[in-house]
């Protein structure tokens, strides 16, 4: 067991307030313990976290570039592994970089089955560069690349389901968890370091700024998600989905209104039927991962 | 030891011989033949080294990127697109100062696609902040690699560097090569020293952004650290000849050149088809010499202005195309500047793009040009396909 006291991911930092991402760094290090290497992609907690030349990572950080964190963390695995070397090693990315222009070094690396830990911490779209579209946004939200307009209800694709792609990979461990749930995330990053080969875990990070909410809510609107059915916290081991979180789940209203991304689904009157084909998906959630908690 | 070996199959030995912890390469042709000999001294325990297949040359030069920033010396090779595909990361690994060598077996660029010879690849990434050397038979290319890895390591240089051939020209080749035993490798190149690396027990943040307040330095530092380069990779040609024999320690060569009235510019594997050349041509009285470029990386200016002192004319030999550009020839410019105002003649001649070959008659009928101040300008287009 690592000592969950430490605090390796340091204040002091330029996140926005009540940033998800940032309460991840600093989850996750609790997780992972002091012998952990980083391996950054650009994105916000980059840019965040280690403005030359100040950094608040007190672990070993290394940024190369925005797609291939995955192929730098197999290099450092490579070199550990041929020195007898016991650091952990763990990617950090977000969801553009993860989800969309790092999928090559990742597929890559699931493949090789190097000694990894992959985060995402995905705040469902391009937040560094000002709230762009990428392949983890969901359906119908608004982002300055899929905007909402007179001919558009914001996104008109589902997130990825990457999780299921990285598990047809064969890796060993694949979570999801959200930074509204801090000890599941730090229980799974413990998990995911103390498990040989390849994980993956996808973090739910809300992103005030870029889904437009008080920088105050972010751990009642990740809490909004999950109970939604929006967003569901599972494992997969060796390929087998193994566990789920359960919920008495709520409509997705109330998640939806809370957010400035989602808006326009309600103004100047609810769009039910797109808001019908969120629920949808919600509803789909539910079946595929058994989440719903059924009174006999 | 002296064997008849391919260049290849060289390239390979001189990599074994610098005992790389990881080797990670993406197979592109022509270069094939090194990685593959590579991975089977991996598989028969000949090399104790991490051997990563990738699935891309950008995953390629990424993984050489965090071995090497974990304290590995790292070894990758490639050609034309692949070097493209990792273009980005190029950039990366010079600015984040890690000292990679990287065989490049130059080869065309797409489109149209073409497997065959020219110096595009790498002359595209003068740029990036590697250092470039070029080898003119399978004996100096091969040799440049524990040269390469030498001056690359040394803390006051810190650069990743190009060991540049030409594709099929060398690569396929087989010629006498004398493969150094390891214990005169290891006596030359000692075990990586890294200056700093990725380590739990001493954390630091590596790759960092700069604002605008820092970033003008990072690039002047580097800038400084390729012109410390120059003298490095000499010292370590010196050292090298010293053990071996075979001296490397100036960044170009002259051939003929005492009393010569044209002087040929040339890299790589031409150079020896412009010496021969050289000699017909003395033969029949006509005086040319050759400047051979074999460190393009730092440019050797001075090294070149003084070899050119008192020539009348300079034809430069470009197996690449600077499109758009005055003199058509990326080399050009730049012998042209090292000579300012000494009123000597420099022209650029495109020759010999996507592998088609360059003869003798071809040199001798530049240097024809040269003479009459044509130039600037491809040379032995097929007109007919026009």
């Amino acid at each position: 067991m690592v000592d969950k006291s430490l605090e390796l991911f340091d204040c002091g930092h330029r996140a926005c307030g009540g940033c998800g991402p940032a309460m991840l760094a600093r989850l996750m290090l609790k997780g992972a313990g002091e012998d952990t290497i980083v391996v950054a992609s650009t994105g916000c907690m980059e840019v965040f976290s280690t403005p030359y030349p100040e950094t608040a990572w007190k672990v070993p950080w290394i940024h190369s570039l925005f797609e291939n964190a995955a192929a730098v963390a197999s290099g450092i695995e490579a070199s550990l592994k041929h020195n007898n070397r016991t650091e952990k090693v763990i990617c950090i990315c977000g969801d553009g970089a993860t989800f969309d222009i790092g999928m090559l070094c990742i597929s890559g690396a699931f493949e090789r089955g190097h000694d990894i830990t992959y985060i995402c911490y995905d705040n469902e779209a391009y937040m560094n560069t000002g709230i762009q579209r990428s392949g983890a946004t969901p359906y119908d939200a608004s982002t300055t690349t899929s905007p909402a307009g007179r001919l558009s209800t914001g996104n008109n694709r589902p997130k990825k389901d990457l999780p299921q792609i990285l598990n047809a990979h064969g890796a060993s461990y694949v979570a999801t968890a959200s930074v509204a749930y801090p000890m599941d995330v730090m229980k799974k990053v413990e998990k995911a370091v103390n498990t040989p080969g390849a994980c993956y875990l996808q973090v739910h990070c809300p992103c005030s700024t870029g889904w437009g909410f008080d920088g105050s809510k972010t751990i009642e609107i990740g809490k909004q998600a999950i109970e939604s059915g929006l967003w569901v916290n599972y494992e997969m081991e060796n390929g087998e989905l193994v566990r789920a979180k359960k919920v008495r789940r709520v409509p997705v209203d109330d998640y939806l209104k809370a957010q400035k991304r989602f808006r326009h689904l309600f103004k100047p009157q609810p769009n039910t039927e797109e808001i019908a084909k969120i629920q949808a998906i919600a509803d789909a959630n539910a079946e595929k991962y058994g989440i719903d908690i059924k009174l006999d | 030891m002296m064997q008849i070996m391919e260049g290849s199959h060289a390239i390979a030995e001189a990599a074994r011989l610098c005992r790389p912890e990881v080797v990670s390469a993406y197979p592109i042709t022509p270069q094939t033949h090194i990685v593959e000999r590579l991975a089977d001294f991996v598989a028969d325990g000949d090399l104790n080294a991490e051997y990563i297949c990738v699935e891309s040359e950008l995953s390629a030069l990424s993984v050489c990127l965090g071995s090497s920033a974990a304290g590995s010396r790292v070894y990758s090779a490639t050609s034309s697109q692949g070097l493209m595909l990792m273009a980005e990361v190029v950039f990366n690994v010079a600015g984040m100062r890690q000292p990679i060598v990287m065989s490049i077996a130059n080869r065309a660029l797409g489109a149209p696609l073409s497997i065959w010879n020219d110096q595009q690849d790498s002359i595209s990434l003068r740029d990036a902040g590697w250092f470039q050397v070029y080898g003119e038979d399978v004996q100096e290319m091969t040799d440049l690699h524990f040269i390469a890895y030498r001056a690359a390591e040394q803390h006051n240089v810190l650069l990743p560097g190009f060991v540049c051939f030409d594709g099929f020209i060398l690569s396929h080749t087989y010629e006498p090569v004398d493969i150094p035993s390891q214990e005169e490798i290891d006596a030359y190149l000692p075990p990586y020293v890294p200056y700093n690396k990725l380590d739990a027990k001493a954390p630091l943040s590596m790759g960092m952004y700069a604002t605008p307040d820092y970033y003008h330095e990072f690039r002047y530092e580097l800038d400084e650290a390729m012109t410390r380069s120059a003298d490095v990779i000499s010292a370590a040609g010196k050292e090298f000849a010293e053990m071996f024999g075979r001296d490397y320690s100036g960044h170009i060569e002259n051939y003929r050149m005492d009393d010569a009235d044209v002087a040929f510019i040339a890299m790589g594997s031409l150079c020896g088809t412009v010496k021969d050349a050289i000699d017909e041509m003395r033969a029949d009285g006509i005086k040319a010499g050759l400047v051979k470029i074999r460190t393009y990386r730092p440019f050797p200016a001075k090294e070149i202005a003084q070899a050119l002192a008192g020539v009348p004319k300079v034809a430069v030999l470009e197996k690449n195309i600077s499109l758009g550009s005055a003199m058509k020839g990326a080399v050009g410019p730049e012998v042209k500047d090292a000579v300012t105002g000494t009123g000597i003649d420099v022209y650029s001649y495109v020759v010999g793009l996507g592998g088609r070959d360059i003869r003798k008659k071809d040199i001798r009928a530049i240097a024809a040009l040269a003479e009459k101040g044509v130039g600037n300008t491809f040379y032995g287009l097929r007109t007919e396909v026009l």
